[in-house]
């Protein structure tokens, strides 16, 4: 099956590009969904049948064809598709080329089986969540949705930057389309944003991060000679501190952008602008942790350059902290999960920053069941209510949509950290190994998972709880979603369950830890030193086990005050809202960051616009005009000179010629006799005038 | 007595002067041809009266050479005249003006 790889990414482009050429006019409405869900589900089942082979790759290796490139060692299988820039040698000899090439080692195995299978529950999922579209977007739908998806599998099978970088910038091309989904709706009244709106902010903060994604790209390049990821990372030992540092600081600007960090996390709660299944897909389960990806991938490099690592974790661990605060007090739900989203995306940079790249992965994992489920949730929440997103207009829904109810339960459960759902084994992990390197980050990471907790628990308690909150129109349009919808959500409730066992602690038996076991090829392969951090202090058992009752009572202690403000004692917020206006304002406003930016990033930016635009119009276009107008006077100046001189003076002659053979002209009658008697005259005067003169 | 030759060329004059006037203002072709023979043979009675004035025959032979030469450029004039009238359909030269400049 490996030698099939290139058909991973090739089928949902097929899709999209079937979808997107006939969807609109030719294909049915259900024609469009089972094409977009075949092509997906399809690259699954060759996904898995990769994957499986990945297990048993000596006999691969035996019958490899000569595109494929085995390394039994790494478990890893390169296929080379073809070159796809060759660029001659460098100053040294070596032969500079960028290969179309996909890779797959277990990192790639586990992204690509995550992309593909909670990519194919949402498309099914979106083939009833988009049923009310007119046919035109249905198909525009589904054919951005399949080309997201081949776009987000080139970037996490790419076994070349070029080729991950094609991908990252095609996954936010798709995600740009696909806020702006409803391109001429209004997303949010107060601020006058559009879809459209949010869609350009999603994809000119993802700017930001792609130039350092490619300066960092080009760093390597020069550095290393190269731009294969298994050519950069074999050689990371040798390209020194301060490469290392500046193209690890520089790809985590890039992922930055695309994973939603601070400073750059501002787009994504905007990006809930386009459809639920969107945000399930692009933005919470897949494309915003391909910075995440990106950063693991390039582990050797960063394990080379400490500070960046730091700057990594730090990074994450605030975010994490930050964005959950925000979640707070937010009112529209999919804008919760989006701040939830960041403050997750944090947590796996934190385990990244820690040098727990196998914890990252695995919360990416994990993640991805459960926010998906969340969000997809959200979406049924929100088909059930007509549209409706503000959690204070909702309430008491539990009755009405079980489904949705119990999966949600189960959703945030699994994220609050509560055992033995998913998120818990991730987030433990994650914590325990913030606190092998720092304390303080670790300090963070809770007091980020007991706000986790916090708000999945007020989240629940407006939405599912209490007292119907909607009008008696809202409730008579109430009903559970249909079951395209309803089966994706129960298989995401199962994996957000058993998901997190693979990643059972080593140290707590009696299951191995399948996930670091299969991840270990490729992060301790090069002697990375990601146990070498946690060796600073002894892993014991006791500690391990004490911190993850904390870790338990953490999320626990969360749900227990989410539960009194909101279900026992809901005077309480209220009250506390009045008490400190200032920061519930602040908070409220999310940190007023986006004004901040505007202040200190856009408006001189748009004052620089402006002046820019004035040097255009009175300078640059002053000049080209003058030069015009100048150009214009001489013309008319030469143009009389040639007029009244050069052809008068030419036409004068005519004239002279013409008047003077007028004169000679009529004395030519052609009558002979006229001539006869002209000649009779002449002679007579000749004659006269000889006689005239001979009688003197 | 011999008639004087002042009065023949008198004669010869009168003759010519016809002739002449008679090529200046006729319009038709046949005309100014028989006008010009008129002054050919003023011209031969010139020769022939100094003939006789001069005793000298060389004046006489002159005319007879200038008869056979009028005679060739009658046949070549009417020729032209035939040919004229062939092409444009008159014979009076007024009417003949294609060299008009």
């Amino acid at each position: 099956m490996t030698s099939l790889l290139w058909l991973i990414p090739l089928l949902p482009f097929l899709g999209f590009v079937l979808n997107g050429l006939l969807g609109a006019r030719v294909l049915s409405r259900r024609a469009v969904g089972i094409v977009a869900c075949s092509a997906v589900g399809l690259s699954f089942l060759l996904s898995l049948g990769a994957v499986a082979s990945l297990a048993r790759l000596e006999s691969v290796a035996a019958a490899a064809p000569g595109s494929l490139a085995v390394d039994v060692e790494a478990h890893r299988v390169t296929q080379t598709l073809y070159t796809w820039m060759a660029m001659g040698k460098s100053p040294s000899g070596a032969d500079l080329r960028v290969n179309w090439a996909y890779a797959l080692d277990p990192l790639s195995a586990v992204m690509v089986l995550v992309v593909t299978g909670v990519g194919f529950l949402i498309h099914v999922y979106s083939t009833g969540y988009m049923e009310q579209e007119p046919r035109e977007a249905y198909a525009r739908f589904f054919a951005y949705l399949n080309l997201f998806m081949a776009m987000m599998l080139t970037l996490v099978l790419g076994a070349s930057l070029a080729v991950v970088f094609v991908g990252w910038e095609g996954v936010g091309l798709c995600s740009y389309l696909l806020i702006g989904f409803y391109h001429d709706r209004m997303f949010d009244e107060t601020t006058k944003m559009s879809c459209a709106d949010a869609g350009r902010k999603a994809f000119i903060v993802n700017r930001v991060g792609d130039i350092g994604f490619m300066l960092g790209m080009l760093l390597l390049f020069s550095a290393a000679g190269t731009l294969d990821i298994q050519g950069i990372v074999g050689q990371a030992g040798r390209l020194g501190v301060e490469v290392c540092t500046a193209a690890g600081l520089l790809l985590f600007l890039g992922a930055c952008g695309k994973s939603a960090q601070i400073p750059l996390y501002v787009w994504l709660p905007d990006a809930m602008a386009g459809p639920t299944p969107v945000s399930a897909l692009i933005h919470a389960a897949t494309m915003v942790t391909a910075g995440v990806y990106v950063v693991c991938r390039m582990a050797p490099v960063y394990l080379q350059a400490p500070a960046a690592l730091t700057t990594v974790a730090v990074v994450g661990g605030v975010t994490a902290l930050f964005a959950a605060t925000i979640g707070l007090c937010q009112n529209d739900i999919k804008k919760v999960l989006a701040y939830s989203t960041v403050s997750q995306l944090g947590y796996m940079m934190l385990a990244a920053g820690c040098g727990a790249f196998t914890a990252g992965v695995f919360h990416l994992m994990t993640h991805a069941f459960f926010k998906a489920l969340l969000f997809l949730g959200a979406g049924s929440v929100i088909h059930a209510m007509s549209g409706e997103q503000d959690i204070r207009k909702m309430g008491g829904l539990d009755r009405h949509i079980p489904w949705t109810h119990g999966t949600f339960v189960v959703a945030g459960l699994a994220i609050a950290g509560i055992p033995p759902f998913a998120g818990f084994f991730s987030k433990d992990e994650i914590l325990w190994r913030a606190f092998q390197v720092s304390p303080i980050l670790w300090l963070i990471g809770a007091a980020g998972a007991f706000l986790t907790a916090f708000y999945m628990t007020r989240l629940y308690i407006l939405v599912f709880r209490g007292k119907e909150r909607f009008g008696q129109e809202t409730r008579h349009h109430l009903h559970e979603s249909p079951r395209s919808m309803i089966v994706p959500l129960a298989i995401l409730a199962v994996l957000s369950l058993v998901g997190g066992w693979i990643g059972w602690p080593e140290s707590m038996g009696p299951f191995p830890n399948l996930l670091e076991r299969f991840l270990a090829p490729v992060f301790e392969a090069h002697g990375a030193a990601a146990s070498s951090m946690a060796a600073t202090l002894p892993r014991s058992w006791l500690l391990e086990f004490g911190m993850m009752m904390l870790s338990i009572l953490v999320a626990g202690l969360g749900i227990f005050f989410g539960c009194v403000f909101y279900e026992w004692r809901p005077e309480i917020p209220v009250s506390m809202a009045e008490n400190s206006r200032r920061l519930y304002g602040a908070i409220l406003n999310k940190y007023y960051v986006d004004e901040f930016y505007g202040r200190v990033v856009l408006a001189p930016y748009y004052a620089l616009c402006r002046a820019a635009a004035w040097f255009d119009q009175w300078i640059v276009d002053g000049v080209v005009n003058a030069a015009g107008y100048l150009t214009l006077g001489t013309s008319y100046t030469s143009v009389g000179f040639d007029t009244y001189i050069v052809d008068g003076l030419v036409n004068l002659a005519g004239y002279t010629v013409r008047g003077t053979s007028w004169v000679f002209r009529t004395l030519q009658t052609g009558i002979v006799q006229s001539y006869a008697t002209a000649m009779v005259l002449g002679i007579f005067i000749l004659v006269s005038v000889y006689l005239f003169s001979m009688s003197r | 007595m011999p008639v004087p030759a002042s009065h023949i060329m008198t004669f010869s004059l009168l003759l010519f002067s016809i002739g002449m006037i008679g090529v200046l203002t006729r319009r038709n072709a046949i005309i100014i041809l028989m006008s010009i023979e008129l002054m050919m043979n003023a011209a031969n009675i010139n020769f022939i009266a100094f003939s006789r004035q001069l005793n000298d025959v060389v004046g006489q032979v002159f005319s007879v050479f200038t008869i056979a030469v009028a005679a060739g450029e009658v046949a070549i004039g009417l020729a032209v005249v035939l040919a004229l009238f062939r092409n444009r359909d008159t014979v009076y030269v007024d009417e003949v003006h294609i060299m008009k400049g």
